[in-house]
Order: structure tokens, then C-alpha cells, then sequence
């Protein structure tokens, strides 16, 4: 490992920007006869629109256009589209309603817009939005699974009978039945994984430049993904074909999923830049964000998990409502079935698993992918089953894992997954020894002469990251296939630009993806570059969720590498008069090994493009691609202990410790992994104690801004005691797994486990708020 | 209208806006001043803090009307030339940042708890006194280690002044 090599603590190359003002977000970018959108969003959660009359708004000074939906109907933009098909176990395919961008007709959750305001300045947008009339005839919402699955309820679309996307299954039922009818014990465990809002602190925003001499439109976004948001522009809604729209998302504050997809405002900014023949900015605001942004979780979820008398498990049953919302959003689909379902299985032996999943439409905003997507609502439920089990079977919670975990690999689990590898025994004794679980009794006893309720609550997670290898995820309905793609360009003065269908926004590519490259070369990160983000600069590439930069997009550099490499090797070797397989690469240098000889890399990029003295036949230049395609997904796991008090006479909880022991493989560089699991452990502790989105039952959300919904801030929060232990991934070459959702998949289990522990109750949802926890501890 | 006259980072404005703007919305779209940002509407985030007259102030909860005679200092102007602010130092060394949407505030915030309280700073008070600025990316952990490094490299600084 050099200074800057793999498995470096380098400071980040990024931060100089964010540090001194100098981020290049997109409400940062003015263009030249900017107008400024504002949206009418609808205050109804189920409604339907009778009439828009603009007359007084369009008269206001400084207002350029109202356009409505039935106009971007009329216009032939398509509807959103939800990209991942389900078929459910009659083998129907799900049954979904129309989105359109703005509503023509019917609206079905509180901020769908139904009308934008176009004008010279963001605040005369708003003053003339008030102007604007729109008259609704109220209908009957519902807002929660249980209400939208009963006869006679509110219904949202013709094509869902019964509000119901899809039932769809997974697993064996005759072995899963066969083993409860043998069972020594079964556990059963009723859950509800709260309806999360992602917010990232960058509110969304979009701007749209429609050149009409060329056709061609440029668009702003705060996007994860820049080339799929081009791609699903042209291909589904009509905006433009691919080579006339260039994407570019700049600096992105944050996302954790939620900027993955293509909304309304960015299809409505372009449609709308071309009507009135002039670029288009749009701004969403924190209410906005809680209003449309997509949510995640919100699950309902019975499930049942049959022990022998050895206390092994013998089988799992689940059945988990979800929560979709009003519209399926872009990868919904997918979230509660082939990213939940999957990994039923935790860390453990199981032989036979059966789960069903109901898809649920209710008159809120649309579910989506947030940080872990799926993985933590499963894990979740087997952590609490274990925990729940351990109680029930009076044996210790982490003997118990021990007794279940899988420790032959590959191991093939029951619900598709096939781990490559791992050691649970290594991640768990670690986590126990960082918090001393030993010495706990005393602690608690000690604890209790104070008048505290201490507990300690084991959490062992197990995720599939690296998402994912293109062939099967098609085979299971996904509409794209999940490679990533590289380019190497060697500039004649040895100088690398790296360009990536990667995207950062906050995981440190610009860092960590030119480690790897002084790894290979031996140059110093100041002469590597990544470039990404921008359609126009960069080749086609799938973008960034699901802790797939490292395990595949960053593989998809090293194969651009190794190939630039071997060209550049037969230069240096002619050159050097030499035989390539005799050059070495080292420290910026191609040696023939055991020699003196050497030429500086420079000098064979420059040799690559003078062109003077190339081998016979060798074209010039120095710049290689490459496009990886995983083999299957990765297996980040690890375990998670809390220990904390209750106080039993406010119900407040007060962190003692908190340790995190990961497998992730290998780290390119533990500082930013380091930060990637202190930042979705607070995401995760936030689900367990504080955050809920909230809708009353006619649909009207109450939690729409942070005066109401409760962020972690850090008086929330302990700090972290991480570690890792590692198993490296034979999946891909670098051995990496990946880092970015661990904390948010495995925390929230590890904080209700001990929080339960502590105060002698097993029912308790999240979030474990003061009040809820106190009337837990005091029911009867 | 009115004609709004202040220091920002050390240079003598005059600016005209509507009598409704903020002080943020002067900063950014006024004066091109984009390293402040807007993080939500309620006062809560802090992703828009700047100093006025040496004092931490949320620049999307008063008018720019009522910063006119003041002197404002952004993230922008803390640096001296190249040489960074030991805050801007120590949020870069302990990884106190992601995707660097909250850091300017973060970092107006920090500097203020520094000044106020002087060497005495433990995790507990920082923790506290970071109650108005939201982050969502780094769970606060490299937060909380850069501000009591930068207390350190400020009395530092200071006592060598």
C-alpha cells in the first residue's frame, strides 16, 4: 500500500470545493433569461380536478405561462413508468395506474401537481401560483394498508381492483408448512417498518435549456443516476431522443436513494423550457421535498419461524404488506419483493423459507428505494425474530445466532441468494469484545441500583450490494441491465482522467477512484482526475445506488486499467528495446525487471501520442474502456450492539455504546467507509427513535417539515465504536463488498433489541419514541 | 425596493431588493455568494448560517433589510487567501463532510461555539450546541472530532497571535 494506494486514510480530493463555498450544486447555476417554475400541488389526498382558471394569475406582472395537465397530456408526454415488472402467484402481471407528470384529472396524494406557474423571478412564480384556481370535488382517501385492502374501501385506480398491485410469493410452502408441522417451537412476530422521508439536505431541483435552432435540450439535475434519467426522458416520455438531451448533475447533496428517480418537475422543466422558449429552474422546497420526494419502508409484516428442539430453525414464514403509495415509483416494485424477500434468509441456516408480499396503492406519496432498500425491512424482521426467539426459548440472543449462523460457503439459501462468502462467528465475537458483552450483567445490575433500565441489543445483518449481474435481474423483471462502465484516458503529458458512470454525491469517488489508480501506476491522486456525471462527457453508465461504485464501478475502472496498462507496457518495452513481459510498473516508473532501465510514464503516454516510435502496427494514442458485469451480487454483513437505559419514568432512551463490527472485504480507504457507516447508523437509529412520516387517516401528511418530522441531530446520537473483520469477495477482483447501506440495514434491529431487552417488553414499534416507550414499559 | 448597504466579507456592498428578501436570497442571488445554502423552510437545518457582526444568524429567517449597516461574513470570506480557516482544516482532516450540502452552515456554526466557548468545549456541549444544523450523511461522528480538534487549533492560532 502506498501513501495514496488502496487501503489508505486519504484526505478527501473533493473537500477544498465544500470547505471554502466553492460546491457547484444545481441551484447554484443561473443561465441567461432564466424563468423560475412554481408548482400547484394538490391540497386533497384524493380528488378529483374540475377546473384551473389562471385568468388573474397570467395578468400579474413578471408571469410567462400556467400550464396544467390536461396541456402536457395533450402534448403526448408519456406517463412515469415503473421500470422493474412483478408477476404476482396467479401470474398476472402487477396491475398499475397511469402517472401522469400533472394530474388532468384525479389526483391521489396531497403535493401531486396539477398546474406549474412560469415567471420572471422564483417569488413572482409564487405570487401568481396563489392567483391561480383550482376547483376539486373531494373524494374518499385512505392512507394505510389495513384501511386500502378492505371491501368497500376508497378505491385509487380502475386498473388495481382492490388497490392491490400484486401478491406475489417466493420459496417452498409445502416444505416451509412440512417443517412448522414438525416444529419443536415456533416464534411469531408482528412488525411495522415505519414510512421513512429520505431527505437529503439538498432539496431536488431541476433546470431545463431548450435550444431550438438545435433541437436540443440540456438539463440540470440532482440526480444518482444521469445516464438513466436521460435514458427513461427519451425512451418513455417523449422529451427528446438521447442525442439531443445531455443530462448533467453537478455537485449532489446527498440522495440515499431518493435521487435515483425521474420525477414530475424535471419532466415538466423540459416540456416547459420548450414552451416558452426559455431555460426553466425549479427549486423544491423542504415541504416539497416531504411531499414528493419518495418515501421508503412502510411495511406490515406477520411472520412465524419454526425451531427443533436443538433450537436450530427449521423454517420461516412471512407476510408482509407494502405500501406503495398513490403511483409506483421507478424500482418500487422491486424493493419489497427481490430486494426484501431475498434476503430472508439473515445470516442464518434456513432450510425452508416462504414468504408473500401484498403491493399496496394508498392515497400518499409514492414508496421507493431509500438507503438499504428492502434489506432493512428484512432485517429488521429476522433480528427481531431472533431476539423474540431467545426470549421465548430462554437462551442467549447471541448463543442462539451462533446455533443458527451459516458458516460452509457458498452457501445457497432458500430465496434465490447464493453467498460467496463470509465468517459471522468473526463479526459477532468482535462486536462483543468491543462492548465487553461479558461484563453487561453487571452493568444492568449496577444500572438498575440507579433507578436506569439498561439494555443490550445484538443485531447480525446480512445484505446483497453490487447490484447486480444484468443477466439475472432481468431474468426477475428489472427493464435494465446493472453493469458499469469506465474510460482511462492517458492525456500525452501523462496526466488521467478517469471518467465514470459512477456518480458522487457525498461517497468520495473523486478520492477513492483515483487510489486505485495510484495503486496500479505508482502516481501521485494530484494527477488523476474523475470525471462524471455529465452524458455529454461521459460514455453511457448505470449510476450509483446499492453500494455498487466500488464493487462495480470501480471494477470496471481496474479492467479500463489493466487494459491501457498492457498497451502502455508494449510501448515502454519497445522503447526500452525490452520484452513486455519483462516490464514491471513502479512508482510512476515501467522497469525491466531486475534492471536499471526505466522510462517515466509520462514518457510512454507521450510516446503513445507522438506517435514516432510505436511497435509496428499499434495505433496511436493511450485510452482504454471497459464495461463490468457483475457475477453475482456481494455480501456485506456484519454485527451491530447497542447498550443503552431507559428511563423508566420519562421513557427516554440514553445511548451507552454503540459498536459496529462490518465485513466489507476490502477498503480502499477506511476513513470514507468509516464515515459510510456513521452515516447510515444514524439513519438507522433515526427509524428506530425518531422519524416517522405521518398521514392522518384522510390522507393528509403531518409530518411535513422539520419542525415536525424528527431528524437525528446530534445530541441524538452516541458515537460510533466500529471495526472490521474481512472476508475478501471472490466475486470481483479488488475483494470488495461494500459500505454504503450497512448502517442503515443493521442499526435500527440492534436499538429496539435493546431497548425491549431493557425494559421486559417485546412489543414495541418504531420509532421507540419517549412516550410510546413509556406506555409500553406501564401497559398492563 | 429598498437599497440595502453591508460589509460582506470585508467588502462594502449596496445592494437593491424587494423589501421581502432574505438575507440568504441577497447573499445568493445577489451577490453570487452560492456557498450558503438553503436546506429548509422552518429555521431548523442551518445549512444557511453566516455571521453577523461576528455572531452565528440563520440568513433565511431575517430580511436582508434587517443586515443593512452590518458587517456578514460567509463561508466564503473565513479563509485568509489560501491559507484555510482552522475549522475549514479540521472538517477536511476528520472527514466531517460527504456531499457538503450542510458544511457551510456547519462550519459558520462551528466557528461561533468555538468563540463562545472558548477551550472549554467537551462532546456533550458540541453535540448541544449543534442542535440547528441538520447533516444527513455523516451521522455527526467526524462533526463532533472536527469542531473539538478546530477548538484545539484555534487556541492554538490565538495564543500565538
Amino acid at each position: 500500500m502506498g501513501v495514496e494506494g488502496i487501503g489508505a486514510r486519504v484526505v478527501r480530493k473533493e473537500d477544498k470545493r465544500f470547505i471554502t463555498g466553492k460546491g457547484r450544486y444545481v441551484d447554484d447555476i443561473k443561465l441567461q433569461g432564466m424563468t423560475h417554475a412554481h408548482f400547484i400541488r394538490s391540497p386533497h389526498a384524493h380528488a378529483r380536478v374540475k377546473g384551473i382558471d389562471s385568468s388573474a394569475a397570467l395578468k400579474m406582472p413578471g408571469v410567462v405561462a400556467v400550464l396544467t395537465g390536461q396541456e402536457i397530456v395533450d402534448d403526448k408526454v408519456g406517463n412515469l413508468i415503473c421500470g422493474w415488472a412483478i408477476t404476482s402467484k396467479d401470474g398476472s402481471p402487477m396491475k398499475m395506474g397511469a402517472w401522469p407528470a400533472m394530474a388532468p384529472e384525479t389526483v391521489r396524494f396531497v403535493g401531486q401537481a396539477v398546474a406549474v406557474v412560469i415567471a420572471e423571478s422564483k417569488n413572482l412564480a409564487r405570487d401568481a401560483a396563489e392567483a391561480v384556481v383550482v376547483s376539486y370535488e373531494e373524494l374518499p382517501a385512505v392512507a394505510d394498508v389495513h384501511a386500502a385492502i378492505k371491501s368497500g374501501a376508497p378505491q385509487l385506480h380502475p386498473e388495481a381492483p382492490g388497490n392491490q398491485v400484486y401478491d406475489w410469493v417466493i420459496g417452498d410452502e409445502g416444505a416451509t408448512d412440512a417443517a412448522f408441522a414438525k416444529a419443536a417451537n415456533v416464534v411469531k412476530l408482528d412488525v411495522t417498518n415505519n414510512r421513512l422521508a429520505p431527505n437529503a439536505m439538498e432539496p431536488r431541483a431541476a433546470i431545463a435549456d431548450y435550444d431550438a435552432a438545435e433541437e436540443h435540450f440540456t438539463l440540470y439535475t440532482t440526480s444518482q443516476n444521469p445516464h438513466v434519467a436521460r435514458l427513461v426522458l427519451s425512451a418513455f416520455y417523449n422529451i427528446a431522443p438521447e442525442h439531443k438531451l445531455r443530462v448533467i448533475a453537478p455537485d449532489v447533496g446527498g440522495g440515499f436513494g431518493s435521487k435515483i428517480f425521474i420525477y414530475p418537475e424535471e419532466m415538466v422543466a423540459l416540456w416547459a423550457s420548450k414552451k416558452v422558449g426559455r431555460p426553466v429552474k425549479w427549486t423544491g422546497d423542504r415541504t416539497e421535498a416531504f411531499l414528493t420526494d419518495a418515501h421508503g419502508r412502510d411495511h406490515v409484516t406477520h411472520a412465524e419461524m419454526a425451531f427443533d428442539a436443538n433450537n436450530k430453525i427449521t423454517g420461516l414464514k412471512v407476510k408482509t404488506y407494502a405500501n406503495f403509495g398513490a403511483y409506483m415509483s421507478l424500482f418500487s416494485s422491486s424493493v419489497p419483493t427481490y430486494l426484501y424477500a431475498t434476503l430472508l434468509s439473515g445470516q442464518y441456516n434456513i432450510p425452508a423459507i416462504h414468504a408473500e408480499v401484498v403491493g399496496v396503492y394508498t392515497n400518499t406519496t409514492p414508496v421507493d428505494a431509500y438507503r438499504g432498500a428492502g434489506r432493512p425491512e428484512a432485517s429488521y424482521l429476522i433480528e427481531r425474530l431472533m431476539e423474540t426467539a431467545a426470549r421465548q426459548l430462554n437462551v442467549d440472543p447471541a448463543a442462539l445466532r451462533r446455533t443458527n449462523f451459516i458458516t460452509q460457503f457458498p452457501h445457497q439459501t432458500p430465496v434465490i441468494m447464493a453467498y460467496d462468502t463470509g465468517d459471522f462467528n468473526a463479526s459477532l465475537d468482535a462486536a462483543m469484545k468491543a462492548i465487553d458483552y461479558a461484563g453487561f450483567a453487571a452493568r444492568k445490575a449496577k444500572a438498575k441500583a440507579d433507578g436506569k433500565l439498561r439494555g443490550i441489543g445484538v443485531s447480525c445483518y446480512i445484505e446483497a450490494c453490487g447490484i447486480a449481474p444484468s443477466k439475472a435481474v432481468g431474468s426477475l423483471g428489472a427493464g435494465v441491465g446493472l453493469w458499469e462502465s469506465a474510460e482511462v484516458r492517458v492525456n500525452p503529458v501523462g496526466t488521467i482522467e478517469i471518467l465514470t458512470g459512477s456518480h458522487s454525491h457525498g461517497q468520495g469517488h473523486e478520492t477513492t477512484f483515483c487510489q486505485l489508480v495510484a495503486e496500479r501506476l505508482g502516481v501521485p491522486i494530484s494527477q488523476v482526475s474523475i470525471v462524471h456525471g455529465d452524458t455529454d462527457k461521459v460514455q453511457f453508465g448505470m449510476g450509483t445506488y446499492g453500494s455498487r461504485s466500488a464493487a462495480v464501478g470501480l471494477t470496471a475502472i481496474l479492467k479500463a486499467m489493466e487494459k491501457m496498462e498492457s498497451k502502455a507496457k508494449k510501448i515502454a518495452a519497445h522503447a526500452l528495446e525490452a520484452s513486455e513481459g519483462d516490464i514491471v510498473i513502479e512508482n510512476g516508473e515501467f522497469k525491466v525487471a531486475g534492471t536499471d532501465k526505466a522510462i517515466a510514464f509520462p514518457m510512454v503516454a507521450l510516446a503513445a501520442y507522438t506517435a514516432h516510435n510505436l511497435p509496428d502496427g499499434m495505433e496511436p494514442g493511450l485510452k482504454e474502456s471497459a464495461f463490468y458485469d457483475p457475477t453475482n451480487f456481494t455480501f456485506p454483513a456484519g454485527a451491530y450492539i447497542c447498550e443503552l437505559e431507559v428511563d423508566p419514568g420519562t421513557g427516554k432512551t440514553s445511548f451507552v455504546n454503540f459498536v459496529a463490527a462490518d465485513d466489507f472485504g476490502r477498503l480502499i480507504n477506511p476513513m470514507i467507509v468509516e464515515g459510510q457507516v456513521h452515516g447510515g447508523l444514524a439513519q438507522g437509529i433515526g427509524q428506530a427513535l425518531l422519524e416517522h412520516a405521518i398521514y392522518d387517516a384522510s390522507g393528509q401528511p403531518v409530518t411535513a417539515s422539520f419542525m415536525d418530522y424528527s431528524m437525528p441531530r446530534a445530541d441524538d446520537l452516541p458515537s460510533f465504536n466500529l471495526s472490521h473483520t474481512t472476508t475478501l469477495c471472490p466475486g470481483n477482483p479488488l475483494g470488495i463488498k461494500g459500505c454504503g447501506e450497512a448502517g442503515a440495514i443493521g442499526a435500527s434491529a440492534a436499538v429496539i433489541n435493546a431497548i425491549t431487552d431493557a425494559i421486559g417488553k417485546n412489543n414495541l414499534e418504531m420509532p421507540a419514541t419517549p412516550d410510546r416507550v413509556w406506555r409500553t414499559i406501564h401497559a398492563a | 425596493m429598498s437599497t440595502v448597504k453591508l460589509t460582506v466579507n470585508g467588502k462594502a456592498v449596496a445592494v437593491d431588493v424587494e423589501d421581502r428578501t432574505l438575507l440568504v436570497q441577497l447573499l445568493r442571488d445577489h451577490l453570487n455568494l452560492t456557498g450558503t445554502h438553503v436546506g429548509c423552510d422552518t429555521s431548523q437545518c442551518g445549512a444557511c448560517v453566516v455571521h453577523m457582526d461576528g455572531k452565528a444568524v440563520k440568513s433565511c429567517t431575517m430580511l436582508a433589510g434587517q443586515a443593512d449597516g452590518a458587517s456578514v461574513t460567509t463561508i466564503e470570506g473565513i479563509a485568509k487567501g489560501d491559507e484555510l480557516h482552522p475549522m475549514q482544516e479540521a472538517f477536511r482532516d476528520n472527514h466531517g463532510l460527504q456531499c457538503g450540502y450542510c458544511t457551510p452552515g456547519m462550519i459558520m456554526s462551528a466557528i461561533d461555539i468555538v468563540h463562545r466557548h472558548g477551550g472549554q468545549l467537551d462532546e456533550a456541549t458540541v453535540r448541544q450546541e449543534l442542535e440547528g444544523n441538520i447533516c444527513r450523511c455523516t451521522g455527526y461522528h467526524n462533526i463532533v472530532k472536527a469542531v473539538l480538534d478546530a477548538a484545539g487549533r484555534m487556541k492554538v492560532a490565538q495564543a500565538a497571535e
